[in-house]
């Protein structure tokens, strides 16, 4: 396998009021489109920031192979700069630049490159960025919440788009969203922060056929199966579902089935001590 | 040329879609032996999906003998199916929906058609492997 794209080796980054990160150790394959889920405050932007460059980790260490670039959330542009003086800028401001797929993207695009930023609409805006991001020929994109504030035909476009990169050039993308939906489909490899703390790391694929959503009565759950598997729980009246990690011994009253994305996020986001870190047993100590 | 669609409600994954559409493409007679597939990257510029979904579900086709990539060129359909010429095909659908004409008629709605289909093909499929 090739060396991870993004590498964190007990990654720990601290703000005055405490740790923004602790202790995170993951790697992301070259070649992945990793999705970074989590609740506000869980860590998220730190660890984009940490992996960019903009923030120094108080504790180990974290490591980009290749050429990195970023979209902050509240998109990088100029609202009164036009479209091409954006890209002068870009072009002046990095060693690395491809003015042509540029100016192929936006054409293709329809952006006007006389238009002012400001001016265009929101998913407009988001692809200016974007294409500056890619100008750069990155080895790794960074994008935190992309879609965020965008209507859903943007949405879809702007998610068309870096598929598209991905296809085209091989590059990995690393991006942070709120919607799990937005995810489904479109990323191959899971990052879940809570709390500053990592809680799954792993080839999508591989965690949705590793776990089974559970539904039967509520009044055995307790005693049901060894609790390691035990992912997290909920009851309503007599009936109770669970979801679990691995190939628990099932009772026979008990209806199993694979989670969807959506739900095996909830699981672990729903019980922030649980962990699914299949990946880390090269990386850690 | 395949244009795919997703099903995102359907519970099918998405890769597995992609293999259904092409194969009945090519039950259908839409797709036919020397065509093209669409590149990664056009599926993935009209679907938003993971390139390497439609690499797997290419790759899966290929197994199957269906389709065969051609370094630089892109994947192209190697042959269809085996079961039944077009007139089968024809005389087939025909039969088909006749007795889809007389369920009706009898008061049958869709759900019902389709529980009735499918068990018949379950059960001759059992027959089949007994």
């Amino acid at each position: 396998m090739s060396p991870p794209v993004l590498e964190a080796t007990g990654l720990g980054v601290r703000y005055r009021r405490g740790w923004a990160l602790r202790d995170c150790s993951l790697a992301v394959p070259a070649g992945r489109v990793a999705a970074l889920v989590g609740p506000n405050g869980a860590g998220k932007t730190t660890l984009m920031h940490a992996a960019v460059g903009l923030l120094a980790p108080a504790k180990g260490s974290v490591v980009v192979r290749g050429q990195v670039a970023f979209v902050a959330q509240d998109k990088p542009l100029y609202e009164s700069f036009t479209v091409a003086e954006m890209l002068a800028f870009g072009r002046r401001t990095n060693l690395r630049w491809d003015e042509r797929a540029a100016l192929e993207r936006l054409a293709g695009l329809g952006i006007p490159l006389e238009r002012k930023v400001g001016r265009l609409s929101g998913g407009q805006q988001a692809q200016v960025a974007l294409t500056i991001a890619l100008a750069r020929t990155p080895d790794l994109l960074v994008l935190d919440e992309p879609l965020a504030n965008l209507d859903p035909v943007a949405r879809h476009d702007v998610m068309r788009a870096i598929m598209a990169e991905v296809a085209e050039h091989g590059l990995s993308v690393l991006l942070s969203s709120h919607v799990v939906s937005d995810l489904e489909d479109t990323c191959d490899w899971l990052v879940v922060l809570h709390g500053g703390r990592l809680q799954v790391s792993g080839d999508i694929e591989e965690l949705l056929a590793g776990h089974l959503v559970l539904t039967g009565p509520a009044e055995p759950a307790g005693e049901l199966m060894d609790r390691s598997h035990v992912v997290s729980a909920s009851r309503t009246g007599r009936q109770a579902s669970l979801l679990v990690r691995g190939e628990p011994v099932l009772d026979p009253r008990w209806h199993a089935r694979r989670p969807g994305l959506d739900e095996l996020v909830m699981g672990y986001l729903r019980s922030p001590e649980s962990a699914a870190l299949p990946s880390l047993a090269g990386v850690r100590r | 040329m395949i244009e795919f669609q997703l099903d995102r409600g359907s519970g099918v994954s998405t890769y597995l879609q992609l293999v259904h559409q092409v194969r009945q493409a090519l039950r259908l007679g839409t797709l036919r032996p020397g065509d093209k597939l669409p590149t990664a990257r056009e599926v993935v510029e009209s679907l938003a999906i993971n390139p390497n979904t439609v690499l797997k579900a290419y790759r899966e086709l290929e197994r199957e003998g269906l389709v065969a990539g051609k370094p630089g060129l892109g994947t192209f359909v190697e042959r269809g199916f085996a079961g039944g010429t077009l007139a089968d095909h024809t005389r087939l659908r025909r039969g088909l929906e006749e007795w889809v004409r007389q369920a009706r008629e009898a008061g049958l709605d869709e759900e019902d058609l389709r529980a009735l289909f499918g068990a018949v093909l379950s059960d001759s499929s059992r027959e089949g492997v007994a």
